[in-house]
């Protein structure tokens, strides 16, 4: 191996695993305030590129259908739950179900005004951030108190769910979206695609705005209270619903914008989402699922490996990949300390 | 004629039923009822090993893999013959899950179960790359099994041979659960201190159940390749790990029944959504992993414990016939009256720069009830755990019949003939009052899992639940030997406890805070209990903030306030003593 | 009496067979402190958790006039009823400043400014100046008093009408425990109504206005404080009688 192809190796590292690492810190968020193993994570990113996908054919995105179904079953299950107490159901309902309807307007709106690129990526965001809210009120609100254990099979099967939906409203055919730019550099005998700074950049500015966000928000510390001390959030009024359904929408969130940004990357099918988001969740778990730096150096490492495993031992790169999880797992079980629940 | 129980005939029905079907049911429900064999027993292993052991494995499928693979790769490439095989497959099994286990349960919290995502996608993937293991194509040709010369090459005849393994599986887990070990493993999900101070070993328990698991992983794939008599490494994949772990889940812990009940429930319901949804909906589409996935979401937010718990209510509870209260285990010597049993001498504990314990100094002799008494925060709990073992004294000496307890393990403490009980009740909720009980005297046992599992631990065993009834009778609960030991209030469980550590054969029984939350009648009964106790040998040190219970109990107290010795001298004396005022109301 | 804030009638608390609090009734009037005294275990912290919506439990409670069994924590908050908790779950990698500000949590969410919000907080920090000094350190690292200010501090700025107390002096210095339960009769004098748990009996006695004593479960005794404070029959619970 020369220098060149080492360092076309590191670009392709650090552009997968920039994104291994938002989806790292998003797992991690989720975990932190609701215990739950997001394993749809990957789903959203799918989702997303998918619709953006659709756009550019000039297609309508199954992601208005995907919304509509979101909405109308979320507002089923508010009527069921809360019809006796009108205010609340109502006040459920202006939470997840209105934001998943206006969501599937949207699109609907850009798709046939075949309004410009821009836009289409902002409605695409939207769009996938939308279901945040309804996935948590029909999977995990009504079992938010379970073990972790249960918790993470629903998780499982929402995923499945959600698989599911994705090939029956966007079709079994794999997309590649337009790349946000074909410039390329070249610094001394090394090229660097634009596409990847973009990558960097915006990998970058996200976890700067979450940092942000945390530190300077109400929002933003309500979700670090809750994820350090639930029953002190509740004394102070942050309620455990709002916090769960919140981080689950910032996760779709961010899982949008991993969409936009794999897409041109690599090829995109409606099941894409399980590998990708696994690979992030080796990050997160290097990162114990509660420490945030080291979730992302540790999403970024998986990137690395990954990328020059392919290049020595193609065939046994995932291999590679998820055998290495196991000593940094033990070495994590070591340093932090568990007490025995009492 | 002997009366059989409800869930004897319910048992027998379905041992029926699985042997008529072949006969009576369609060849496509003969191959789904072959999978179902192969799915319960890998999800019996994880019945064992999450249900009750309450280790989560995404794994297991993996471990089919190798069961699978061993013996298509000996049989096609070596032409190994399929029984030696499964020695070898079996032998890879106990290695790998033993080296696995080894690693993996050591991990606390949720790493283990993404560690054996981990491993089971690595192990996936190596089984799609290695080139012997013809590779995602896989391995074709895979001989028969024949039993005695005959051949079991149709499917309807390995029906009977993979069914026959599973009633045998089935059977030497309950066995096994039913058991001495088996209620250390069943005791195993509230945590191990509890375990530990009854003398099980938790790591080595833990460990022992994920072989098992692996074991009955393997086996399933060894069936499946000589039944399919062709592997490729999509079985073997994360997917139908999580699937294995679905089954085990819905299906509901509760009983070894539940493995089937839930490979079962889940089988039925893709092949049959499979086949329905698209004649409803007229399109090929993935609706059925959607409705699938959708109702595992409902079944878990209606029935938490999945369906076995939920089907168990409507079958009337059977009683098993215990043997009659015996003393038939080895006792030690006891001390006699005012030899000195243990000796606190200057005992420290910290916690960082927090003096918990400060060069405390007591001593308990013989057939003597010391209560060791403090206002909340005073250092109580911590200096019950350091003589228990639950903590480790950072200096100082406590002696115990002339040991040194301090760097002992809580499990070697419990050997030296010391026993205790919690201050927050530690019973296992889903074992009934006298197994609880039972589980003092694993320490007096010696049958092991094989042993257990075979059914040749009769007299042991026998033996174990005669001291447990020798016990409940001694505290008055012997009615109560067939409760679940969750359906008894609080005073009741209280007493439990007592009998469990009295069954462990203990000079010294140590009480944390037995009177907490008790009500009137119910102190009385514990205090004349343990005055029995007294009167019958039994030394006893109690931890209590319950002044007016303490009073009446004990022979001698010991005061501590912010760590340390603030008093000590008979009940009147302390009582009247101006500093334990001021600790007690206040300033 | 004046008008009673809190009113309790028949409340019992269960953990699964076992009943905690059995037939408990009780009120706080407004501006006053009531205290609920008794020896460790026998329900005082079960008894808070339930009026603050953690517990879920059965009888009536009635606060500033609306029946509110049955409403979340979250809903509590907002009707103006706070609980420093026994184990004050402060949000130990947060800084105090933080820990304050998410106090008034419920407050910015009904739309009040962040200028009232930072009015409160000045007022928090007259009360307690130790924690302006400490305001950008992590409350993890506070001392047992500072923590126990902190919790009180948090608990003051969602402006409640209610106060409920959980334990303040446990695990701390009697002075300090002097100290926590003087302000606390500073803020009754403001106008503030206070319910307060405690095991040290006499500390407890000697601030509030009322006392109710809690023994397995049930009241056993109440009255005027200061007369509680004398009965012998209060020493006899907590030291046993022989």
């Amino acid at each position: 191996m020369d220098a060149t192809i080492a360092a076309l190796l590191t670009q392709d590292g650090l552009t997968n695993g920039s994104i291994y690492c938002l989806l790292a810190l998003a797992l991690v968020l989720v975990f932190a305030v609701t215990r739950v193993i997001f394993v749809p994570q990957g789903e959203f990113v799918v989702f997303s590129a998918l619709t953006l996908a659709a756009f550019e054919q000039n297609k309508l995105p199954g992601t208005v259908w995907l919304l509509i179904a979101l909405a109308a079953v979320a507002a089923f299950a508010d009527v069921l739950s809360l019809w006796r107490e009108p205010k609340r159901m109502l006040r459920s309902m202006a939470g997840t179900s209105l934001p998943a309807a206006l969501a599937a307007l949207l699109v609907w709106g850009v798709a046939s005004a075949q309004m410009s690129f821009a836009i289409q990526v902002l409605a695409t965001i939207a769009a996938v951030t939308a279901m945040g809210p309804a996935v948590y009120r029909l999977a995990f609100q009504p079992i938010a108190s379970a073990t972790v254990l249960t918790l993470l099979i629903v998780s499982v099967a929402v995923h499945f769910v959600l698989t599911g939906l994705g090939l029956l409203f966007f079709g079994a055919e794999g997309v590649r979206t337009t790349a946000f730019t074909s410039e390329s550099f070249t610094i001394g005998s090394v090229s660097i695609s634009g596409q990847s700074l973009l990558v960097y950049a915006f990998t970058i500015f996200l976890v700067i705005a979450m940092g942000l966000f945390f530190k300077f928000t109400l929002f933003g510390k309500a979700l670090r209270a809750t994820a350090a001390n639930r029953t002190g959030a509740r004394l102070v009024g942050i309620s455990p619903n709002f916090a769960g359904s919140l981080s689950i929408t910032l996760s779709a969130a961010i899982g949008a914008v991993s969409g936009l940004l794999i897409g041109p990357i690599a090829t995109i099918y409606y099941d894409s989402g399980f590998l990708i988001g696994l690979k992030g969740f080796v990050g997160a778990i290097v990162g114990g699922l509660a420490s945030y730096p080291v979730a992302a150096a540790g999403a970024i490492f998986v990137g690395l490996v990954e990328s020059f495993s392919s290049f020595w031992a193609s065939a046994y790169k995932e291999v590679i990949v998820f055998t290495l999880i196991i000593p940094v797992l033990l070495w994590r079980s070591f340093t932090t300390t568990h007490s025995e629940e009492e | 004629m002997k009366r059989l129980s409800v869930t004897k005939i319910l048992v027998l029905t379905v041992v029926a039923l699985i042997a008529v079907a072949p006969m009576i049911a369609p060849a496509f429900y003969v191959t789904l009822l072959n999978y179902i064999g192969l799915y319960s027993l890998v999800a019996l292993g994880l019945v064992l090993l999450t249900g009750v052991a309450g280790q989560t494995s995404f794994g297991q499928a993996a471990f089919v893999g190798l069961g699978a693979y061993t013996t298509a790769v000996l049989t096609t490439q070596y032409g190994w013959s399929p029984w030696l095989t499964l020695i070898v497959a079996l032998a890879i099994t106990l290695t790998v899950g033993y080296l696995l286990g080894l690693i993996t349960l050591s991990m606390g919290g949720h790493y283990l179960p993404l560690a054996t995502i981990a491993w089971g996608m690595s192990l996936y993937f190596l089984m799609g790359t290695i080139e012997q293991f013809g590779g995602f194509t896989g391995i074709t040709g895979i001989p028969p099994v024949s039993l005695f010369g005959f051949s079991l090459e149709r499917e309807s005849h390995f029906y009977y041979f993979i069914w026959i393994v599973v009633l045998a599986a089935l059977w030497a887990v309950a066995n096994l659960l039913d058991s001495r070990p088996g209620r250390a493993i069943r005791a195993l999900k509230q945590g191990t201190t509890m375990v530990e101070a009854f003398g099980v070993h938790p790591g080595r328990t833990k460990t022992a159940v994920f072989v098992i698991a692996a074991v009955l992983a393997c086996l399933s794939g060894w069936l499946y390749a000589h039944l399919q008599r062709f592997v490729n490494p999509t079985p073997f994949g994360i997917n139908q790990g999580i699937e294995y772990l679905f089954m085990a889940v819905i299906g509901g812990a509760v009983s070894v029944w539940g493995a089937v009940l839930g490979a079962t429930f889940v089988t039925l319901l893709k092949t049959w959504l499979q086949d329905l949804l698209p004649k409803i909906i007229g399109e090929a589409g993935q609706f059925e992993i959607i409705v699938f996935g959708i109702l595992l979401v409902l079944i878990l937010q209606y029935a938490r414990d999945g369906l076995m718990p939920f089907l168990q209510r409507f079958v009337p509870v059977t009683k098993r016939v215990l043997p009659a209260a015996g003393d038939r285990l080895q006792h030690r010597p006891m001390p006699a009256a005012n030899e000195p049993v243990l000796s606190v001498a200057a005992a420290r504990k910290t916690f960082g720069g927090l003096v918990a314990v400060g060069d405390v100094t007591f001593n308990v002799d013989a057939r003597e009830i010391v209560g060791l008494i403090g206002p909340n925060g005073a250092g109580k709990s911590t200096c019950f755990n350091l003589i228990s073992g639950a903590l480790a004294a950072t200096s100082g000496s406590i002696k115990f019949m002339g040991h040194e307890l301090i760097g002992q393990p809580a499990s070697a403490i419990s050997k030296l003939g010391l026993a205790r009980t919690f201050q927050h009740v530690k019973l296992v909720a889903t074992m009934t009052v006298v197994e609880n009980v039972a589980l003092g005297a694993y320490l007096r046992g010696s049958k092991g899992i094989i042993a257990s599992a075979l059914r040749l631990n009769k007299e042991d065993e026998t033996a174990a639940l005669a001291e447990a009834m020798r016990q409940l009778q001694r505290v008055g609960l012997a009615e109560h030997a067939h409760d679940a030991a969750s359906s008894l209030p609080l005073g009741k469980q209280r007493i439990v406890e007592i009998a469990r550590a009295l069954a462990s054969d203990p000079i010294l029984l140590l009480l944390d805070e037995p009177a907490a939350g008790l009500r009137f009648a119910e102190k009385q009964q514990l205090a004349s209990l343990i005055k029995t106790l007294k009167g019958e040998g039994v030394t006893v040190l109690l931890v209590e903030h319950d002044m007016d219970f303490v009073m009446g109990v004990v022979d001698r107290l010991v005061v501590l306030n912010f760590g340390q010795k603030l008093a000590q001298g008979l009940p009147e004396a302390v009582q009247a003593d101006p500093a334990v005022r001021e600790a007690y109301l206040g300033a | 009496m004046s008008e009673a804030l809190l009113e309790v009638s028949d409340l019992h608390v269960a953990y699964g067979q076992v009943e905690a609090v059995r037939r408990v009734s009780l009120s706080v009037p407004t501006g006053k402190i009531a205290t609920v005294i008794g020896p460790n275990g026998a329900g005082k912290t079960t008894l808070l958790g339930a009026i603050m919506g953690l517990l879920p439990s059965h009888g009536t409670i009635r606060f500033a006039g609306e029946r509110v069994e049955g409403y979340d924590t979250e809903a509590l908050v907002r009707l103006g009823m706070t609980l420093v908790p026994e184990k004050r779950e402060l949000f130990h990698e947060m800084t105090v400043l933080e820990n304050l500000e998410l106090g008034g949590f419920s407050r910015r969410r009904s739309g009040e400014s962040r200028a009232a919000l930072l009015n409160t907080l000045d007022e928090v920090f007259a009360l307690f100046p130790r924690l302006k000094e400490r305001q950008p350190q992590l409350a993890g690292t506070l001392s047992g008093g500072e923590r126990q200010m902190l919790a009180v501090g948090r608990a003051l700025m969602a402006k409640p009408k209610l106060l409920l107390l959980d334990e303040p002096s446990l695990g701390l210095a009697p002075l300090i425990t002097r100290d926590i339960l003087a302000t606390i009769a500073k803020l009754r004098d403001t106008g503030l109504s206070v319910l307060l748990i405690e095991q040290n009996a006499r500390a407890a006695l000697k601030t509030a206005d009322y006392g109710y004593v809690l023994e397995t479960g049930e009241l056993s005794l109440q009255g005027n404080a200061d007369e509680l404070l004398h009965d012998e029959r209060v020493i006899a619970t907590y030291l046993g009688k022989r």
